[in-house]
């Protein structure tokens, strides 16, 4: 996978011979771009499981499908004769809409008829949407590694003490705290959001208040199929490198991160997000990128067995 | 015709026929009382009005308009609220909160949705009180209180109650249902369910009694009171126990 590689480069690069709280804090910064991509990507599994319990384990495709769709308007569109900001909006704004009709697409024809059936048998097919969406990208884009537009974003940056942080670390991570907080406001903000919270306790109750429940569960895949995108596309401009399989491990750790957050939990799957991409750069970073898997998914392991609930997953138990 | 007109529906869950042919109306102002055993239909009746259960056949008029075949979600828009068995509060959501699902089909206009709080937190001031607490941590009878608050938030022409007494301590039920009193008297048409057959016939103007998805005896709430049967199978014992 692309990823590794690009990632421990970024770290070898970085090292440059710092030690102690530098090392450390230039590991911090790295942790959490890489985390924005996560908790984005997490946000859409919780959102999705809070209303109809189902991990849509092709959340992490969709990001692949979002990054494939970025990179073909930017190389083959020729976006990149266009001014820079407004080649950034479209390379971000459409593959976010394309995906969203994807994961709509998936819900109506995959998950709606087995809505009312047994969860397992809509988790397979979950799998297999996964599955579905590689395979389609294999045969539209091909199997090799592509690359972003190297020279597209500035590659400086600027020292913060012994830390170095590039330009192109604080825009993505500016703008996947815009997304998130964009989407907690939302979320808890508006009267359909509130309705969205309200179908992860009762569809019955909600449709007796007026609510479209369809309506809203499309309303989570669009949502959660944009977050996935955006994430691609970031993940397109900060490693450079995109292939057709760079959703799955993606996908399972977002996954990872939404479980640590207590799926269904929104402020959990960011936090979560946060902490896997931490944990991935200091491992990558103290250890070696071959640890990297093995430390986020023992994590994974341990605290689904240990608070299975997550470590933000707490629920007002109810009194009857 | 009068505002809620149901004819002779028949409901089915699977191969078992839930309602017999049903029939019953509703007027604005009026409580309607819907009494019988545990698994008599009542409940499935309800349902059925508000869309979460398709009948067989039958006819659910309202305003001279049917209702069969429209989306639950859409049913609320016309008028007619169901409080569902059990309450179903939103619990992880605040009082407030729910109050505002209530709204959610005029959560466009914010003032009327204001209003509408502010004359339920008169009607429930205990509810105001706790405004910002979850729902889920509010005592049964407060929760009783959400969830009919919550129903009279789209401003309804029929309010349906499923058991609102259910669980509630003597003195709380009969508060509860004094409210429904009052809520009748604003001109609301009122369909109510209750296994506590006196406290329901106290309140009612009529009533029909259900016994496995049958109606077998109607008539002015007063009266039905009175009668011997009604007496016997629902006004008996410490507890009133169904026949159904």
């Amino acid at each position: 996978m692309s990823l590794g590689w690009s990632h421990k480069h970024r770290i070898a690069e970085a090292k440059g011979g710092k030690k102690g709280m530098g090392e450390f804090l230039q590991y911090t910064v790295i942790g959490l771009t890489v985390g924005s991509f996560y908790a984005l990507v997490a946000l859409g599994y919780t959102i999705v499981y809070g209303i109809i319990r189902l991990i849509n384990f092709a959340q992490g495709d969709l990001s692949m499908v979002g990054a494939f769709l970025g990179w073909t308007l930017l190389v083959s569109f020729g976006l990149d004769r266009l001014p820079l900001y407004l080649a950034l909006i479209i390379a971000f704004v459409v593959p976010m809409l394309g995906t969203a009709v994807v994961n709509l697409g998936i819900l109506q024809f995959a998950y709606k008829p087995l809505l009312k059936r047994s969860l397992l048998a809509i988790l397979i097919t979950a799998l297999g949407m996964s599955l579905l969406l590689q395979n389609t990208a294999e045969l539209i884009w091909g199997p090799r590694i592509e690359a972003y537009p190297p020279n597209l974003l500035p590659s400086t940056g600027f020292f913060m003490g012994p830390v170095h942080v590039t330009y192109v670390q604080i825009a993505l991570a500016f703008v996947s705290l815009l997304l998130m907080g964009a989407m907690v406001l939302f979320i808890q903000g508006t009267t359909v959001g509130t309705a969205m919270r309200a179908l992860a306790v009762d569809h019955d109750a909600a449709r007796l208040m007026g609510i479209n429940v369809d309506g809203v569960i499309r309303l989570a895949f669009v949502l959660g199929a944009m977050l996935a995108a955006a994430s691609g596309v970031m993940l397109g401009l900060y490693y450079v490198q995109i292939q057709f399989t760079l959703g799955f491990l993606l996908g399972l750790r977002a996954f990872t991160a939404a479980v640590i957050g207590g799926i269904g939990n929104i402020p959990g799957a960011m936090a979560g997000g946060m902490l896997i991409g931490l944990l991935e750069s200091y491992t990558t970073g103290y250890l070696s990128g071959k640890w990297k898997d093995v430390i986020v998914f023992g994590v994974l392991i341990t605290v689904l067995i240990v608070k299975p609930t997550g470590l933000f997953g707490e629920r007002v138990a109810e009194r009857m | 015709m009068a505002l809620l007109e149901i004819n002779d529906l028949h409901v089915f869950y699977g191969n078992i026929e839930a309602l017999k042919g049903i029939s019953l109306a509703a007027e604005p102002g009026q409580i309607v009382a819907i009494l019988g055993g545990n698994g008599a239909g009542k409940t499935t009746t309800l349902r059925t009005i508000s869309g979460l259960l398709r009948p067989r056949t039958g006819s659910i008029t309202y305003r001279g308009k049917s209702l069969i075949g429209i989306q639950a979600h859409l049913i609320v828009g016309l008028g007619l609220s169901h409080v569902p068995e059990g309450r179903r509060i939103f619990s992880i959501l605040t009082v407030e909160e729910n109050l505002n699902l209530g709204g959610y089909l005029i959560r466009s206009d914010r003032k009327l949705v204001g209003e509408r709080k502010a004359s339920i937190y008169t009607l429930f001031p205990r509810l105001a009180e706790r405004r910002t607490q979850l729902a889920g941590t509010l005592s049964g009878g407060e929760q009783q209180m959400l969830a009919i608050g919550r129903a009279l938030m789209s401003g309804p022409k029929v309010l349906m109650l499923d058991e609102p007494s259910l669980g509630l301590s003597p003195i709380l039920a009969r508060s509860v249902l004094k409210t429904v009193r009052e809520i009748a008297n604003r001109g609301t048409a009122v369909l109510l369910v209750e296994q506590n057959a006196r406290q329901a016939l106290a309140i009612a103007d009529r009533a029909y009694v259900i016994e496995v998805g049958r109606v077998v005896l109607e008539g002015e709430a007063a009266i039905l009171a009175g009668d011997e049967r009604v007496q016997k199978a629902y006004l008996g014992g410490f507890e009133a126990v169904g026949a159904g």
